[in-house]
């Protein structure tokens, strides 16, 4: 199963992003392979709708789960749609590193 | 494309996650997968003691579709009872009305769609999580 993880930058290192649609990076992680992969948010700037860009990018790459800091009303509905699991943490000073260690265990 | 079951909303969940007989030594048992609206269906017959017609109008429901699954519940509980196996509570078709928990571990905050069927906390595999729709 895959999920996403919203990523402040590239790398297992980097922080957490609370951001959805616009989050900077997001990570993927397979929990099959144990493999991690990053791509970079190309509708960071995107006027609007970047919530919505997002999540059709999340069901293109077949992922069930999504962590994240905060979802936007469409972006919820969108998800909820596709029945991809939403989680939201609060906390910003994570790594991803640390966010996957955690629901590996 | 075979069209999709939809019930109306689950009136209150399970309180179980399932329940296993006791007195029977096997350690790895099949389990019966009893859906919500199949719990939904006997307790609203044998335990409010309602008519079908009552019970299908508060399921959302047809009364031949209450019978059908009020006759699957009964049969896998019985099947339960009789082979000795667990019964385990799954979502099945039933809707709930806003299905968002939050985990008591690590206040992660998350929903489940109908499509999964665990009941830990996806950040932290925690199983102390509460509904947040009470
Ligand atoms: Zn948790």
């Amino acid at each position: 199963m895959k999920t996403i993880i919203t990523a402040t930058g590239k790398g297992e290192e980097k922080l957490f992003d609370l951001r959805f649609g616009r989050a900077a990076w997001f990570c993927i992680y397979d929990d099959e392979t144990d493999n991690m992969e990053f791509f970079e948010n190309k509708h960071v700037d995107a006027p609007s709708g970047a919530g919505g860009k997002v999540v059709e990018e999340v069901v293109e790459w077949g992922v069930s789960r999504v962590i994240s800091g905060d979802f936007g009303p469409k972006a919820k509905d969108l998800l909820e749609k596709f029945d991809i699991q939403m989680v939201i943490l609060k906390d910003d000073c994570k790594t991803i590193k640390e966010i996957v260690e955690n629901f590996k265990s | 494309m075979p069209r999709r079951t939809r019930l109306r909303k689950v009136v209150e969940p399970p309180r179980f996650k399932g329940y296993r007989p006791y007195g029977v030594n096997s350690k790895r048992r099949e389990s019966i997968e009893l859906l919500y609206e199949e719990y939904e269906a006997i307790k609203l017959a044998d335990y409010d003691l309602m008519n079908h017609k009552e019970a299908a109008e508060i399921m959302g429901i047809s009364r031949p579709t209450f019978a059908r699954i009020y006759e699957a519940a009964r049969r896998k509980i019985a099947q339960a009872l009789v082979e000795a196996k667990n019964i385990k509570t799954v979502y099945g078709n039933a809707i709930m009305d806003k299905d968002w928990f939050v985990c008591n571990k690590c206040h992660a905050r998350f929903n489940i769609p109908k499509t999964m069927t665990s009941d830990k906390c996806p950040a932290c595999n925690s199983n102390d999580i509460e509904s947040l729709n009470k």
